[in-house]
């Protein structure tokens, strides 16, 4: 074991390119990553960016979205839909001080395994290089936020 | 304080502006109803009572309790604190206490530099930098000023509440609807909503009660409202300007759509929506008549400020809360 930080990466695939890409990634018996948790969806456009921020505020170090090329989706135009969240909810947490590191699009086809793996790698170090996030609503951060030392507790105020 | 066996009603503010205040006189008549049937105990705005009248009651003596604003400092936090504990139906009232609206956004910043911005800036008068310590001693004793904490936080991020009633300000036919419910409840006339439920508000969105007309919506570009004639008929997010009705619980009639103006989000997030700003960004997203990376990043750029945007009354509730600066300064 090295003591090297081990990001969290929470990945969003679709079920009908990026997930089978992953798929062949694993039949093929290529490498990639163990930091990686892939979480399956019909399709890049049921992409809530509720789920992203869950996933930052629940402890995770990055987030990785995934989906079929353009013009490729089975849902016709979805994944076009999950482009513009990716845009402007990278630009929202970029606000919110989360690096625009932490969050990866990435269109692969049910035959780019190897893509796949690559990309993911690749994120993994970039996520690494960023350090942990360590959003504070997860692992008791909120806690030490809002103690007040005991001597400042207002313990009577004329109203 | 004397007592006339009515039960008993109290109406807190902690860090809000007052508008609640005011909604809540603003029901007319009504507010007779209130002291016909209510005791008013402690409402700091309309009576003189200390807090230490309200610690000396006993426990869940209060039947309900109104409490409106965000918690911002440790006397914000105590007095939720105490009227958990003294009442009996502590109701989240208002867009501060459910969800921080405005003194949330303040969420953005770290402490300093909310202080620097308050005592430093160009309006201020302040050539000896003074900045306000915590706690300070002259003559007569130690004099103690609340401590900011390093963000706002709902009323529920704080205590258990019963219920919650958004709005900024709730409107008052809802607060007077609410009012007379209590009141059939006290006379056995009617039941209370199951605890945790959302009242004085619909179960719908702004867009449900708005009366314009929507067809397909293709946005091109984002206009700043001052800048186009609002068409009185059409979708105000169909016209460019980003309306938050998509977003927003309904409760208010869609009061600003009718007046021309888009809908700010004040009624907070729609129901199922666990995050305000992710349900505003999937509808704007889905709306963007544009398919190539640069042009959507054209587009977005008319949108400057997206927290801003986003959370203008959610910061608090939403699921990152705050900003980084906020908590690493």
């Amino acid at each position: 074991m090295s003591d090297q930080f081990e990001p969290v990466i929470i990945g969003f695939t679709c079920n009908w390119c990026s997930y089978r890409a992953a798929d062949m990634a694993g039949t093929a018996r290529m490498k990639y990553a163990p930091n990686i948790r892939l979480i399956r969806l019909m399709c890049s456009g049921r992409l809530d960016p509720t789920f992203v921020l869950k996933a930052f505020a629940g402890g995770a170090d990055g987030v990785m979205i995934t989906g079929c090329h353009p013009g490729d989706c089975h849902y016709v135009e979805q994944n076009y839909k999950a482009l513009r969240r990716f845009i402007i909810l990278k630009k929202t947490l970029t606000q919110f001080g989360i690096e625009p590191g932490r969050l990866k699009l990435l269109w692969a086809s049910a035959a780019e395994g190897a893509i796949f793996t690559d990309e993911v790698n690749k994120f993994v170090e970039q996520v690494r290089e960023l350090g942990p996030l360590q959003w504070p609503t997860s692992g008791g951060g909120l806690e030490r936020m809002f103690a007040v030392p005991e001597h400042m507790l207002v313990k009577e105020v004329t109203a | 304080m004397s007592t006339n066996g009515k039960p008993k009603f109290a109406m807190y503010w902690a860090a809000a502006c007052g508008g609640c205040e005011i909604a809540v006189l603003n029901i007319h008549e009504k507010i007779l109803d209130v002291d016909a049937n209510f005791e008013v105990v402690f409402w700091p705005v309309a009576m003189d009572a200390k807090y230490k009248d309200v610690e000396a009651m006993e426990d869940g003596s209060i039947l309900l309790t109104l409490f409106n604003g965000a918690i911002r400092n440790d006397e914000n936090e105590y007095m939720a604190k105490l009227m958990r504990q003294k009442s009996k139906i502590l109701v989240a009232f208002g867009s501060c206490a459910n969800e921080g609206c405005m003194p949330a956004l303040a969420n953005l910043y770290n402490i300093n530099e909310i202080i620097d911005t308050a005592f430093t800036t160009p309006t201020t008068d302040n050539p000896q930098n003074i900045r306000p310590n915590t706690s300070y001693s002259v003559p007569e004793g130690e004099l103690h000023i609340p401590t900011l904490f390093p963000a706002v936080r709902t009323l529920d991020q704080v205590v258990p509440v019963d219920y919650y009633m958004p709005g900024c300000p709730p409107e008052s036919h809802q607060i007077a609807a609410v009012i007379d419910l209590v009141i059939q409840v006290l006379q056995g006339k009617a039941e209370l909503p199951p605890a945790g439920s959302v009242i004085g508000a619909g179960g719908s969105t702004v867009c449900d009660d708005c009366p314009r007309t929507r067809n397909e919506k293709k946005i091109k570009k984002f206009e700043r409202i001052q800048n186009i004639m609002i068409d009185p008929d059409l979708c105000i997010l169909e016209q460019g300007v980003l309306c938050s009705g998509p977003a927003t619980r309904s409760g208010c009639t869609a009061l600003c759509p009718k007046a021309g103006s888009p809908c700010i989000g004040c009624y907070g997030p729609a129901e199922g929506a666990e995050d305000y700003g992710s349900r505003l960004m999937t509808a704007v997203a889905s709306v963007i008549d544009s398919n190539d990376p640069a042009e959507i990043e054209r587009i977005f750029e008319g949108i400057p400020d997206p927290v801003g945007q986003f959370y203008r009354f959610n910061l608090a509730g939403s699921l990152l809360r705050f900003s980084k600066s906020a908590w690493k300064g």
